[in-house]
């Protein structure tokens, strides 16, 4: 018999696929090669460091699918009913690490759910479906929750564009700390940023901009002023106090078992209010959690988790790990993207989670290799 | 068989690539037809020289096709995916220098580091309804330098030549490009960040892991490094 391991990735795929069917998940299916452009939209560049793309002449370019979330969310988007719950099982490709044997295409199994109607319920049976899955495995859950962290910028006191860089850069953790240190006057003004706001004492930006010569490319001296008008606004705002970075570093530190996580924010609440409304959510979803029998005294939680993912979570985030085998990366991982729904849905948007299964790698468990 | 030396196959980079062999006395000699891309080593038995552009010679070290090639050390970083894995760069040159850097145009007066491009690229997209655009033809290189910087929010166009032109001609915002002496950039009204230097290269003498030796094959090789004075 031929030793077919491919075929025994499949049949465990398929297995996980019909376990989500029986919930009640509708099966899709998505296009291989996707348009480069949407990706790249929402990534950035550095989704080329990961996903391979294709070139012709009459489509550009495009590329085979890192993921399956970007195609469900779109279809969802453009045809679905709602409330809606899916289901994948197809290949993605990801270009690997330097020194990495791992595979560049592999199968993975999704499940989506997109419901307005209890967001902290469906990430509950988001969480809870995976963790009946994988429950014979025996694996450590992470669970982490991004909106939590965003509520903390919203409600620092200071300016709004402060908040809206440290926004941008919260899946970015070391540009987000050099911006925090630098808004909080730990690291110095750049020599060339104060030569340029000496120079605005006695001209205006117009004047500076003009004696540079001769203007070129497409962003105008007026974008230009704008932002110079934004740079002499940020010297002139105090800094982000240090209570408050104490306060910020305190969520981003924070590693403890759910129940008692969620104490620790409750505290850190009463010296940052605007993090209530978060914690109210978090607050329900681990009632959700417990009253589907998941035990969230022994559950834990990183006030970090999720922020170095490709993905675009914004509230809750999960990830499940073989402790006993260093050798296998996250198993099997998900979370909210509402966001993301914005961005995609040209306007409209709708409260979104969901998560993915490596079936090669519940296989490698099961067989000890 | 002999092994296969690969030089540049014209221009200044060939030259001194020949002076740089001869210091160390080792004397290549192209063939007597001048329009002929190839040559010889003269004083060791089983070297044979191979003219090539620049380009090419990472691509032939790491398929092995060339033993030992001498070429810019961006061009090994751009184009050898991997390129510890299938080639050891024996010994720096000292000529061929250029660095590969960021420059965007003189009146961006708020922009000077790599922090303002990318608060800047925020706004222009913001502003214009598309990421701000980086002309170059080292993708791999400045993909790599900028996601490492955490630098968001730009894409990266194709520019395989006169990429400096390209902000003038509204094809890109910004452009990442070789320079020796910064003259072209400032004549096309451009300046580089401070801190947006990628690479600093020069020219230098590469050994391929993957091309096959037999035992006379690793004696020629010995006697190239024996006689430049590398231990590889």
């Amino acid at each position: 018999m031929l030793n077919d391991r491919r075929g025994r990735i499949r049949a465990e795929a398929n297995r996980l696929s019909e376990f989500f069917i029986a919930q009640g998940a509708l099966p899709v299916e998505a296009a291989s090669l996707q348009p480069a452009e949407i990706l790249l939209d929402l990534y950035g560049e550095d989704i080329r460091a990961r996903a391979f793309v294709t070139h012709d002449a009459h489509n550009g370019e495009q590329m085979l699918r890192p993921d399956f979330t970007v195609p469900v969310v779109q279809m969802h988007m453009d045809e679905g009913a709602e409330p809606a719950r899916y289901t994948y099982c197809g290949p993605v490709w990801r270009k690997q690490e330097a020194s990495s044997d791992r595979a560049s295409e592999y199968l993975q199994v999704g499940f989506e759910v997109f419901d307005r109607s209890d967001p902290a319920a469906s990430d509950a049976e988001v969480f809870a479906l995976f963790a009946e899955l994988l429950n014979p495995l025996k694996l450590r859950a992470a669970t982490g929750d991004l909106g939590i962290l965003m509520a903390a910028v919203s409600g620092l006191a200071t300016l709004n564009s402060r908040k809206a860089a440290l926004k941008r850069h919260i899946w970015r953790p070391a540009r987000f700390r050099q911006l925090l240190d630098r808004y909080s006057g730990k690291s110095p003004v750049p020599a060339s940023r104060a030569a340029l706001l000496q120079a605005l004492n006695n001209q205006s930006a117009e004047d500076v901009i003009a004696g540079q010569g001769t203007h070129v490319g497409l962003r105008s001296p007026v974008e230009i002023a704008n932002r110079v008008q934004a740079l002499a606004d940020d010297a002139a705002a105090d800094h982000i106090s240090g209570s408050e970075v104490a306060l910020l570093n305190d969520i981003l530190n924070l590693r403890e078992k759910s129940t008692i996580a969620l104490d620790r924010l409750r505290d850190i609440e009463v010296d940052m209010p605007a993090i209530g409304p978060a914690l109210d959510r978090f607050a329900a979803r681990l009632d959700a959690l417990a009253a589907r029998g998941v035990d969230v005294d022994a559950l834990d939680f990183e006030g970090s988790y999720g922020r170095t993912s490709l993905e675009y979570y914004d509230g809750f985030v999960f990830g499940f790990y073989a402790e006993a085998r260093a050798d296998l990366p996250v198993i099997a991982s998900g979370g909210r993207y509402d966001a993301m729904t914005a961005v995609l849905g040209r306007g409209r948007s709708i409260p979104a989670v969901g998560g993915v299964i490596r079936p090669e790698f519940i296989l490698a468990m099961q067989e000890g290799a | 068989m002999a092994i296969k030396l690969g030089i540049p196959s014209k221009g200044r980079l060939q030259d001194k690539t020949f002076d740089w062999f001869k210091a160390r006395g080792v004397d290549l000699s192209r063939s007597t037809s001048a329009r002929e891309y190839a040559g010889a080593v003269l004083g060791i038995d089983g070297v044979e020289l191979v003219l090539l552009s620049a380009g090419e010679i990472p691509r032939e070290l790491g398929a092995g096709r060339i033993h030992l090639g001498v070429t810019g050390t961006d061009l090994v970083r751009e184009n050898t995916p991997l390129w510890r894995q299938s080639c050891a760069e024996l010994t720096l040159m000292g000529f061929g220098h250029a660095d590969l850097v960021i420059a965007v145009p003189n009146v961006w007066v708020d922009v000077d580091t790599l922090d303002d491009l990318d608060a800047a690229a925020a706004r222009f997209r913001a502003d214009h309804g598309f990421r701000l655009r980086i002309a170059t033809k080292y993708h791999s290189l400045v993909r790599d330098f900028l996601q490492a910087k955490g630098v968001a929010d730009y894409q990266l166009v194709d520019s395989q030549g006169a990429t400096e032109g390209t902000v003038k001609n509204l094809t890109a915002e910004a452009i990442a490009d070789i320079t020796s002496t910064g003259d072209t950039l400032r004549a096309n009204h451009l300046k580089m960040l401070s801190d947006g230097v990628i690479h600093r290269s020069q020219a230098a003498l590469f050994l391929s892991k993957t091309a096959s030796l037999n035992s006379d094959e690793t004696q020629s090789l010995n006697q190239v490094l024996a006689a430049l004075e590398i231990s590889a």
